[in-house]
C-alpha cells in the first residue's frame, strides 16, 4: 500500500512539480489549497504526512498546526513546513507550533525529496 | 591655555565659517558686538543659554564651542570602544591616541557612525520585512514563483522518461511561472523605490503621516491661531499622498487643536518659563490630563523650548501609535520596542505619572528624562473594562546632568547588544552575526 501525503499549499505548480515528484516515489499524493478546512482535510485523510504551506488563504499553517498537535490522533505526524519566510523568528514560531522540519523557499527538489525520507524514516523509527 | 577658557577663540573661528560678522551675531543672540568682541577674546566667560544661543545660531553643537573638536574626537572614539565592547580598550588613554594620531582617530570614529548607521538600516530593513504587510506579500509571490520554476526547471532537466504530456504541462507551467516572476520582481522593484528605503521616500501611511508631522517639526501655527481647520491642512498638504495618511493626519491635527485651545500657546509661554518642563504643574494648571500636557509639550516651538522633545504613544497592546522623533533616541518603526521603556512600565501601573532617566546601547552621551502615563480613552461605561493608552515624553539630558544614574534600555530586541536582559524575547540580529 502506498504511503500517504497531503499537500496543503496554494501555488498550483509548486503542487503541481512535488506531486510529480512525490508520485514517483511511490507516494499517494492528496492536495488541498485552502487553509480554513484543513485540519478536517487531515482529519479525513489521515496522511503519513503533511506539508504544509504556512501562508495560505483562509488559515495561517501555523494556526492549522497548533490544531492538529491539539488533537492526540496527530501529535506525531511528521509535517514538513515549506515557507518563503526564514528568519529565525519564522523558524522559532513554527518550532513552537510543532513543525517535524522547516524549509524555506526556494528550495530544490532534492532538499523536498530528502527532508520527506529523513521525516519518514524518523517516524518510523518512532 | 586650559581647555574650557578658550571657548570664545572657537566661537570666533565657527563665526568666521559661518561668514557672520560680530555685529550679526550680536543682534541674533541679543548682545552687544562689544561684548561678543569680548567673548571671543576670551575676556568673559559664556556658558547656559547665551552660549546654547550662540550654537543655535552658528549651527553647531555646544560641545564644540565649549570642548573642541578634540575632546568630541576623544568623546567619539570612547563611544567607538564601548559600542565594538571590547573591554581591553585603554579609554583612559583616548586623549592620548588622539593627540598622538588624529588621522587614525578620526577614520576610527567616523567607521564607528558608519557602523551606528548601518544597524539603523538594518534595523529599518528587518522591521519592513517582519510588518510591511504589502512587502511580506510581494516577497511571498516573487519567491514562491521563483521556487515553482526551480522545481519545474530541474524535473524538465534531469527527469529522462518524461512523458510528452507532463513535459508539456511543465513548459506551460514554466511559461506562465516566468511571465508572474517578470511582472511581480517588476512590482517589488517599483515598491521599494518608492518606499523609505531611500530617506526621503515613505511606504506606509503612518510613515507619510510621520514625515508630515517632522516637516512642520510638530508645530503648526495656522491650528494655533484658528486660521486654518485641521481638516482643511491635511487635505491641502502636497505632502500626504495617499488618503490613509491624511486620515491619520486629520485625527492628530484634531486632538492638537484640542490641545491647544486648553493650553493656549502664550500661556504655555508664561508657565514654561516658570516652572519649566513639568508636565505635571502644566497639566495641573490647566486642569487637563497629564498625556494632553505631554502632548502639549511635544508641538512647542523653539522659541518656547529650545530642546527638541520626543513623544511616543502606545496602545494595550505595546502597538506604537505616534512617534516623534528626538536625536540619538532610537525608536522603531513598527513597534515591538525595548519592554524596558517606561511607556510600556505605565500600561501595568495605570494613571500613575512614572518619570526615569534612561540611556540606550551605544549611545553613552545620549541621556533622557522620559516621563510616561497610562490613561483611559474614551467615556467610561458600566461594567466594561476601559481602554488604556499610554503616553511617554523624551526629554534630552546633557551628559553632565546631575540626578540619579540612567537606567538602560533598549531599542528593540533585534537590534539590542544585551543578551542577559530579562525582557529579552528573540535573539539579536547583531548577534547572529547578520
Amino acid at each position: 500500500m502506498n504511503r500517504h501525503v497531503l499537500l496543503v499549499e496554494d501555488e498550483p505548480n509548486i503542487v503541481e512539480a512535488i506531486r510529480f515528484l512525490l508520485t514517483r516515489e511511490g507516494w499517494q499524493v492528496d492536495c488541498h489549497s485552502d487553509g480554513s478546512d484543513a485540519v478536517e482535510a487531515v482529519q479525513n485523510l489521515k496522511p503519513d504526512l503533511l506539508i504544509l504551506d504556512p501562508m495560505l488563504p483562509g488559515r495561517s499553517g501555523l494556526d492549522i498546526l497548533r490544531d492538529l498537535r491539539a488533537l492526540s490522533e496527530f501529535e506525531n505526524l511528521p509535517v514538513l513546513m515549506l515557507t518563503a519566510r526564514g528568519q529565525s523568528r519564522d523558524r522559532d514560531m513554527a518550532e513552537r507550533a510543532g513543525v517535524s522540519r522547516f524549509m524555506t523557499k526556494p528550495f530544490s527538489n532534492v532538499e523536498v525529496l530528502t527532508a520527506v525520507r529523513d521525516l519518514v524514516a524518523l517516524a518510523g523509527r518512532a | 591655555m586650559a581647555r574650557d577658557s578658550l571657548t570664545g577663540s572657537r566661537i570666533r573661528e565657527r563665526r568666521q565659517i559661518a561668514g557672520l560678522r560680530q555685529a550679526e551675531l550680536a543682534r541674533q543672540v541679543g548682545i552687544s558686538a562689544s561684548y561678543i568682541n569680548l567673548i571671543e577674546h576670551n575676556r568673559r566667560r559664556i556658558a547656559g543659554k547665551l552660549l546654547l544661543d550662540i550654537a543655535r545660531v552658528l549651527k553647531v553643537d555646544p560641545n564644540l564651542l565649549t570642548e573642541g573638536a578634540e575632546a568630541a574626537l576623544v568623546a567619539a572614539l570612547r563611544e567607538a570602544a564601548a559600542d565594538s565592547g571590547v573591554v581591553a580598550a585603554e579609554t583612559d588613554r583616548a586623549d592620548e591616541f588622539a593627540g598622538r594620531f588624529p588621522g587614525w582617530a578620526e577614520v576610527l570614529s567616523r567607521q564607528s557612525q558608519r557602523i551606528q548607521s548601518l544597524e539603523q538600516a538594518v534595523e529599518t530593513l528587518s522591521d519592513r520585512f517582519n510588518r510591511d504587510p504589502q512587502l511580506a506579500e510581494s516577497l511571498h509571490e516573487v519567491l514562491s514563483t521563483a521556487t515553482a520554476i526551480r522545481s519545474t526547471a530541474a524535473i524538465l532537466a534531469e527527469t529522462s522518461d518524461l512523458t510528452v504530456e507532463w513535459r508539456d504541462r511543465f513548459h506551460k507551467n514554466l511559461d506562465q511561472d516566468s511571465r508572474r516572476l517578470a511582472d511581480s520582481s517588476k512590482a517589488l522593484v517599483s515598491y521599494l523605490d518608492a518606499s523609505s528605503l531611500s530617506e526621503e521616500g515613505r511606504a506606509i501611511p503612518q510613515e507619510e503621516a510621520e514625515a508630515f508631522l517632522a516637516a512642520n517639526q510638530g508645530h503648526f501655527p495656522s491650528l494655533e491661531t484658528g486660521e486654518k481647520d485641521p481638516d482643511a491642512l491635511a487635505a491641502s498638504s502636497k505632502e500626504l499622498s495617499s488618503p490613509a495618511a491624511r486620515q491619520i493626519v486629520q485625527v492628530i491635527l484634531r486632538r492638537y487643536v484640542g490641545d491647544a485651545a486648553a493650553m493656549p500657546l502664550d500661556e504655555m509661554r508664561g508657565i514654561i518659563s516658570k516652572v519649566g518642563l513639568d508636565p505635571l504643574a502644566i497639566a495641573r494648571r490647566f486642569d487637563v490630563t497629564l498625556s494632553a500636557a505631554l502632548r502639549r509639550l511635544a508641538t512647542m516651538p523653539t522659541d518656547v523650548v529650545e530642546t527638541e522633545i520626543g513623544l511616543v504613544v502606545c496602545d494595550a497592546s505595546g502597538s506604537i501609535l505616534f512617534r516623534k522623533p528626538t536625536a540619538g533616541f532610537a525608536l522603531p518603526r513598527f513597534g515591538e520596542s525595548c519592554p524596558l521603556w517606561p511607556l510600556y512600565v505605565a500600561l501595568s501601573r495605570p494613571v500613575t505619572p512614572l518619570r526615569q532617566r534612561v540611556a540606550q546601547p551605544g549611545r553613552e552621551h545620549a541621556v533622557f528624562d522620559c516621563i510616561a502615563v497610562s490613561e483611559p480613552v474614551g467615556p467610561a461605561s458600566y461594567n466594561r473594562d476601559a481602554v488604556y493608552r499610554s503616553t511617554m515624553l523624551i526629554l534630552p539630558v546633557g551628559p553632565e546632568a546631575e540626578g540619579e544614574p540612567p537606567v538602560p534600555v533598549g531599542v528593540s530586541c533585534r537590534i539590542c547588544p544585551r543578551t542577559t536582559c530579562s525582557a529579552r524575547r528573540e535573539p539579536s540580529i547583531l548577534g547572529e552575526g547578520f
